[in-house]
């Protein structure tokens, strides 16, 4: 008898029937894709994409040359070399950061103790020459003086969890 | 102005009359099955992305439709890559040789009751015919790339064509039993009078054995060993790129679009309307613009052949690739006896005079 029932399931098709049934189903549903240069997902405050080197708002540097974020990094991406300024305080005469080297684990930001360098929400950046991987102290500054507002307010979002 | 033309139209010789209609019907027919061709790459990737809930192609011109065009854009202007050590000749004519016969079967099918390029009385031979050719073409291809994944597709698909060819010959033994006449606008016509009068219905076993043997037949999804992009990377066509490429895939959609015509034609009545037998139907099938509705017409075949390719993706975003022995047992071990019995059971059915075969003498 199970024999019968089995050979009048595999000669209606009734298992490849139940199979097409599932896919004509999903095919009236809505679909899920987000048109991406369209339409972006959320984003947390604590995003960690391209980094930045932020000023204090009188225009001085906030890093201080400490070196703790060269010797947390995991990837060995940041190079630090540090000298006297003119008013006599120690400052990064290089700040490089290898974007190819670093895997983005925000140990940097962490370990700062002036919140100078901090990674920022902008993922959405390319290299089209060899070299411009290497983030240097003046592109760093510049993309902290350009998003400042932006950083400064990912920056008070998540103050209270910290 | 118009008495000019037909002066000049009467003035040719009647070769010239009978070439001239006879290449813009193939002009006609050759350039509306690829058109056909290009927007069913549209809609396939249309009906799989929405079985997978995405959206499919949607960025070239309005809802992505012109996508096709710039797939062909690019495939023309990339660079033919012609392997050093493969047969040059042959490794360029092969896609022609898969092209050319599922372009060519088209002179059979009637598009309609006056519509066919050649009315010929054994066009469901010469569509058998033709559609065995095709495996040259991939024997070819395979075996003048001179690679062994092409070589290793090549015998895969060729072995599965063969075996699934014989199902499908015996599948339209029954429709020409039924239908009395090798004459595709005879099968036809065996078939009108409504739904009921279909061979779908007396004949439904050598249906789904010759709809399935068509998936294999053209190497579809879930027949697709040929491919097997885990195995051997692409099968016969692993070193074909540009205008070769392009053939081959024009090639493989044709004959899919052939196959769907074909079992339109044998099984669904074509043209022909089912509504057909319902009496007061009949009388608004004179109504201009939706007239074809009850008194069937070329947007009925055209309807038939667009769910029957439906079908092929659909069938291809449902089903899992069969292993290769699975495919070999399939065909020989369970379709080939299905259709030799229906054939019997129809023989015996019509012998005693039951069932719908009257036309059929014994």
């Amino acid at each position: 008898m199970n024999r019968l029932i089995s050979y009048i399931k595999t000669f209606s098709l009734w298992e490849l029937l139940k199979g097409l049934s599932v896919t004509q189903r999903n095919f009236f549903r809505k679909s899920v894709t987000l048109e991406y240069p369209d339409e972006k997902t959320p984003q947390s405050p604590r995003f960690r994409g391209l980094h930045a080197l932020r000023r204090y708002p009188n225009g001085e540097e906030r890093c201080i040359a400490c070196k703790l974020c060269e010797a947390v990094c995991p990837a060995l991406a940041i190079t630090i070399e540090s000298n006297v300024s003119e008013d006599g305080t120690r400052r990064t005469s290089r700040y490089d950061i290898d974007l190819f080297k670093c895997i983005y684990c925000g140990f940097c930001e962490e370990a700062c103790p002036v919140d100078a360098i901090v990674e920022t929400r902008i993922h959405e950046y390319h290299m089209e020459a060899p070299g411009e991987n290497i983030m240097t102290k003046d592109k760093l500054l510049a993309v902290g003086d350009k998003y400042d507002a932006m950083i400064a307010a990912d920056k008070a979002a998540d103050a209270k969890y910290r | 102005m118009i008495e000019i033309v037909t002066g000049l139209w009467d003035a040719l010789p009647p070769l010239v009359q009978y070439l001239t209609v006879v290449l813009s019907k193939i002009l006609l027919v050759s350039i509306a099955v690829i058109l056909t061709v290009a927007f069913s790459t549209y809609f396939e990737r249309k009906v799989i992305g929405s079985m997978q809930a995405r959206v499919g192609p949607n960025r070239v011109g309005p809802l992505g439709l012109l996508q096709p065009f710039a797939d062909v854009i690019k495939l023309l202007i990339k660079e033919v890559v012609v392997p050093t050590k493969s047969n040059k000749f042959l490794f360029v004519i092969a896609p022609l040789l898969t092209l050319v016969p599922a372009l060519a079967a088209w002179a059979v099918i009637p598009m309609n009751d006056w519509f066919v390029i050649a009315d010929i009385n054994a066009g469901l031979l010469y569509v058998l015919a033709l559609t065995s050719l095709g495996v040259y073409g991939v024997i070819l291809a395979g075996w003048a790339t001179n690679s062994k994944y092409a070589f290793l597709g090549a015998m895969r698909s060729a072995a599965q064509i063969v075996a699934y060819e014989i199902a499908m010959g015996f599948a339209l033994v029954g429709v020409l039993m039924a239908g009395g006449s090798l004459n595709l606008g005879d099968i036809v016509a065996a078939q009108s009078g409504g739904f009921s009068n279909w061979f779908l219905i007396p004949l439904l076993p050598l249906f789904l054995v010759y709809w399935i043997s068509g998936v294999a037949e053209t190497n579809r999804a879930p027949f697709d060993v040929a491919e097997g992009e885990s195995e051997i990377v692409a099968g016969f066509h692993v070193e074909y790129s540009g205008v070769a490429f392009a053939l081959f895939f024009l090639a493989e959609y044709a004959n899919m679009v052939l196959i769907s015509g074909l079992t339109a034609i044998f099984f669904l009545g074509g043209w022909a309307s089912p509504f057909e037998g319902i009496g007061f139907l009949q009388q608004w099938g004179d109504i201009p613009l939706i007239g074809w509705i009850f008194s069937g017409g070329f947007p009925w075949l055209f309807l038939k052949i667009a769910f029957f390719m439906y079908t092929f993706f659909w069938m291809r975003a449902t089903f899992p690739r069969y292993r290769y022995d699975q495919i070999m047992r399939l065909g020989w071990k369970v379709f080939i006896p299905i259709t030799i019995i229906w054939i019997a059971v129809e023989g015996v059915m019509a012998w005693m005079h039951i069932g719908p075969w009257s036309g059929l003498t014994i």
